[in-house]
């Protein structure tokens, strides 16, 4: 038997803000799948399984929150599941509910991610202090500080293009009401001469730390049929994971990530990444990230990422477009940011994108990552249902 | 075999959380010596009370006011109590369901022993003599003997959950207590560390060695036990130089934190690089440890004078 095609056909999200000391997780999460279920036009009942993910326990001190929050998203009577895979679970996380989808297990699933990272202490949760171990050195950006600088000796990018994408991910922001940071007099000036936290890696080319929470309806053909507004329609989703350390491991490009993006193609017979897909949300939490990921992706040759960056290919108005709604760059609910790139994939093919639209899109990818760039979930979505 | 390395490690934060509107009526009324609940569309009431209804999902605003006295619906003994539980002499975990109220909450009842115990008996809220607005300032349940003053029903009552200085947030600590043990291969290499040797552990299969080792290889899933001496000499591969000082470290900022491929290793371990201005640090630069006296792993690395490492020698280390 064929898989079923999978639609989105609801997308919520709250107003990703610095600390959301007004709501409980239970109240945070409600809010996102309330509004995918008004963009959807359905109710609780109709909701026949919930897909819930967010980042390690431990960066908010609530062991399995899922056990709490099946009330919060009517999932009581119904299967909810947790998804668990670091930075990359929001991705992941849709793409078990897609998976019930496909399977025909269920016809209607919500999926959801959250975190409430002013609640939380990541950088404590990432480095407690382990008996006979040397203590780390640095945080999160010292952790990956030494690979840009690894990829801008192999590819020889100058030191500028990392302030282009910020100064570009922030403008984006800007015109994405759901974005944390709203910096409306950021100038490229401004982003230079933010201080160098990690060398090579400035302030202002860092991710904020925020709450909130984002969700989405994803159903079956017959849903789809019922659908108020137009679905986005899953033309492909895949997984994959490799270790956090081991010999030959390539921090810069790793091999996990292009075996993932390859399998995202051949599903939706993608030949040339550059020429068949038109956006990408990718997550970018530190800015050097989006010429690495380009050329991981396959929209670029190895080396030449950042030159896609620097002549504008990647701005709101390029020829691929990247991190429409402001990206990693510009909120940061860790375990939703992977839900949160997929979603704006879904919502430009939907053009349901409001000011950060780009016309007449077609094939959007959704992007994440996680853990030490080791596990990797990746969809591609576009108007038209596969194969027609 | 060396007896394996064991330590404790006690994992402990505490954790601030928001309480949203229902919980912080309910807490904030705790304090007040007021038991709220909600009231469901169909006329349940819930105590201790949500914020969605279980049933039907709804969200639940409508708080009522419940009797501080109740009856016991099912109870466990604790014979030890332990750190941070509610009464420091043995007690009964009890699920009292409170007057007024369709639902149980659970909490210590102060008990002389189990035969003193039994569901269905009456019970009433001991209060704290000090109250923040937490679960806590009920101190415990004490058995109550109310056949002369116990109506038959206690009807809740409809309450505006109007406070002053209503209680938003709690800190709730966690704590966790291993006893952490970092496996033969490490401790063969932390051993062999303090006689100021590196010793990794070759993979059979790929031949890639392995520092620190795990006693596994991570691509090949193959046990390995090859131990291979490597070092002291190495070139660093790549690196950052951190400007923002770490809470807990002693270490003035600006410093380099690199990647360190000792020689005969086949993959990089981290270390601090000094001994050189840190804008001079470069990739491929020759380094080697320096040891402070006692300490476990090398302070950091310094330049050992040879001439940088060619790119091509160390790029598949990066």
């Amino acid at each position: 038997m064929s898989k079923e095609s999978v639609a989105v056909v609801g997308i919520g999200q709250t107003k990703h803000v610095a600390a959301r000391r007004d709501v409980s997780i239970a109240g945070l999460v409600r809010e996102a799948a309330r509004c995918a279920l008004d963009d959807a036009e359905l109710t609780w009942a109709d909701i026949e399984a919930v897909v819930i993910g967010k980042a390690p326990d431990f960066f908010e001190g609530v062991m399995m929150p899922e056990l709490y929050l099946a009330d919060a998203l009517g999932a009581v009577g119904k299967p909810l599941l947790r998804v668990h895979t670091a930075g990359s679970v929001g991705g992941s996380t849709a793409l078990v509910a897609a998976n019930l989808v496909a399977s025909r297990v269920h016809g209607t699933v919500l999926t959801l991610a959250f975190e409430k990272q002013s609640e939380s202490n990541a950088m404590w949760g990432l480095s407690l202090p382990i008996p006979f171990q040397q203590p780390l050195l640095a945080g999160a950006g010292g952790f990956f500080a030494p690979h840009v600088r690894a990829y801008m000796r192999r590819s020889g990018a100058p030191d500028t293009v990392g302030s282009l994408v910020a100064y570009k991910d922030r403008r984006n922001a800007l015109k994405n009401p759901c974005a944390h940071l709203h910096e409306h007099d950021i100038t490229l000036e401004k982003v230079q001469a933010s201080p160098m936290l990690w060398d090579p890696i400035r302030y202002s080319e860092t991710c904020p730390s925020s709450d909130g929470a984002c969700a989405m309806v994803l159903t079956d053909r017959a849903g789809a049929a019922r659908a108020p507004r137009p679905p986005a329609w899953m033309l492909g989703g895949a997984m994959r994971s490799e270790p956090t350390l081991f010999a030959g491991k390539d921090f810069v490009s790793p091999q996990a990530g292009k075996d993932c993006a390859a399998d995202v193609y051949r599903q939706a017979g993608i030949a040339d990444p550059r020429r068949d897909i038109d956006a990408v949300e990718m997550y970018v939490p530190f800015s050097w990230y989006e010429p690495m990921w380009l050329e991981n992706l396959g929209f670029a040759d190895e080396g030449e990422g950042w030159k896609l960056t620097e002549a504008g290919v990647t701005e709101l108005d390029g020829d691929l477009p990247v991190n429409m709604s402001g990206g990693v760059l510009s909120a940061n609910p860790i375990g939703a940011s992977g839900m949160i790139r997929f979603a704006e994939a879904a919502l430009q093919v939907r053009g349901q994108a409001g000011e950060h639209q780009v016309e007449g899109v077609r094939r959007v990818l959704g992007h994440a990552y996680g853990g030490g760039s080791q596990f990797f979930s990746m969809w591609l979505v576009g108007a038209q249902l596969p194969d027609s | 075999m060396p007896e394996v390395l064991k330590a404790p490690l006690v994992v402990e934060f505490p954790f601030t959380r928001s309480v949203g509107p229902v919980q912080s009526a309910f807490l904030t009324g705790l304090r007040e010596r007021v038991v709220l609940g909600v009231r469901t569309r169909d006329g349940r009431t819930l105590v201790p009370p949500v914020e969605y209804d279980p049933v039907t999902a709804e969200e639940i605003r409508d708080l009522v006011e419940v009797a501080p006295t109740g009856a016991v619906t099912t109870w466990a003994w604790n014979h030890e109590p332990r750190r941070g539980q509610p009464l420091d002499t043995p007690f009964a975990w009890v699920l009292v369901r409170l007057d007024g109220a369709d639902t149980a909450l659970l909490h210590a009842l102060d008990a002389p022993g189990p035969d003193a115990v039994r569901t269905g008996m009456r019970v009433r809220v001991r209060w704290a003599g000090e109250r923040h607005g937490s679960i806590t300032d009920i101190a415990c349940f004490e058995p109550y003997d109310d056949a002369a003053d116990h109506t038959a029903v206690d009807e809740p009552t409809a309450h505006d959950g109007q406070f002053e200085n209503t209680i938003d947030g709690i800190v709730a600590p966690a704590r966790l207590d291993y006893t952490y043990s970092p496996g033969r291969a490490q401790t063969a290499y932390i051993e062999a560390l303090s006689e100021r040797r590196t010793v990794g552990e070759r993979c059979p299969s790929c031949r890639k060695v392995y520092v620190p080792p795990r006693g596994a290889c991570p691509t090949c899933g193959v046990a390995t036990y090859e131990q291979v001496e490597v070092g002291p000499r190495g070139t660093v591969t790549t690196y950052c130089i951190v400007n923002i000082k770490a809470k807990n470290l002693d270490i003035e900022v600006p410093y380099v934190y690199a990647h360190i491929a000792l020689d005969g290793a086949d993959l990089a371990l981290h270390g601090r690089i000094a001994g050189i201005p840190y804008d001079q640090v470069r990739m491929g630069l020759r380094v080697e440890p320096v040891w402070t006296k006692g300490a476990r792993h090398p302070d950091h690395y310094r330049p050992t004078g040879e001439p940088d490492a060619e790119y091509d020698t160390y790029k598949e280390l990066l």
